[in-house]
């Protein structure tokens, strides 16, 4: 056992068995409000446990590849670009895809512009393209520090701008859900889509991050 | 529904304290942006959050404001912005 462990564990100290603590506790209100109405809807027949596994995992499943796929689109194909930007709604259900109730805003990055989503109040996320967001989305220091020094964030992201860009955030606060469309790297002209799309990362289009072919250094 | 404002209008958000489920960050309370987009007209998330149908609908905006409107020791070009959705009843003409 190690040191600094040796101390008893009483109801105001556990760690859970993780060493790095969420920086929030779960709503406990929130979580046997949700374990009722599970077992209610359940019970009474109207979903089963299977039901539901499956509803999880799909929504696990569903990750970046999406959103590459749209990207790519759009990098290869002007009209299919024209069509993102401005209706944005009916150029993703080619894909299959349905925000419904919410409405997808499309943002393009530039040479003279580089965008960056965040959701200040909660954790909004365009999930039915990217997924499930990551941890650090939904944390209190991201959705802080985004609004308030987003070229700090970048710059820890990785992501080094110069001053002649300007950086436009987007809180994602109410019924749009933000997708960025990121600049296509120079020197990719002849790549296929297969290829283009394993360059798209779900960082980039959150707006966190610029899409790099290999090796490719930092502009 | 019609809309008050258009793209390109100067508006000032309301500095109003407010309960509940507000989709208007403390942030932008009292901060003059110009409209960047109609969005439309959707459920009010004020009453929807309770149970409620959300009538009347609200319409939506997207505002675009400079930084260092938003935050006075900004620390960055002075060209950077942030847009977000605000809803007409949060706005006044500035």
């Amino acid at each position: 056992m190690s040191n600094h462990h040796d101390h008893d564990h009483g109801p105001t100290h556990t760690h859970d068995g993780k060493p790095i603590q969420e920086d929030e506790l779960p709503s406990i209100e929130a979580q046997i409000l949700e374990t009722s109405v599970r077992e209610l809807l359940i019970e009474k027949g109207v979903v089963s446990g299977e039901d539901i596994r499956r509803a999880i995992e799909a929504m696990d499943t569903r990750g970046e590849s999406l959103g590459a796929k749209i990207v790519v689109r759009a990098w290869t194909d002007p009209e299919y670009k024209d069509r993102l930007l401005n209706s944005s709604d009916d150029a993703i259900r080619e894909f299959g895809i349905n925000m419904s109730p919410m409405e997808l805003c499309v943002v393009e990055n530039t040479d003279e512009v580089h965008n960056m989503v965040v959701c200040t109040l909660c954790s909004c996320y365009p999930r039915p393209i990217l997924g499930i967001p990551p941890a650090w989305y939904k944390r209190r220091d991201y959705r802080a520090r985004a609004v308030r020094e987003p070229r700090a964030v970048l710059q820890e992201f990785g992501t080094e701008l110069p001053d002649g860009k300007q950086v436009r955030v987007h809180d994602s606060n109410a019924d749009l859900r933000y997708l960025v469309l990121p600049e296509r790297p120079a020197g990719t002209e002849d790549w296929t889509a297969d290829q283009l799309e394993a360059l798209v990362t779900r960082d980039s289009m959150i707006g966190v991050s610029d899409v790099r072919r290999p090796g490719e250094a930092d502009a | 529904m019609d809309n008050k404002y258009s793209p390109g209008d100067k508006v000032r958000i309301l500095q109003r304290n407010q309960p509940g489920h507000v989709r208007t960050p403390i942030y932008v309370r009292g901060k003059t942006g110009v409209i960047e987009r109609i969005v439309g007209s959707f459920p009010n998330p004020e009453l929807l959050a309770y149970g409620n149908s959300g009538l009347p609908y609200k319409m939506l905006y997207r505002v675009n404001f400079k930084q260092s409107e938003l935050w006075p020791d900004y620390d960055g070009p002075s060209s950077d912005t942030l847009e977000i959705e605000i809803y007409e009843h949060w706005m006044a003409p500035a």
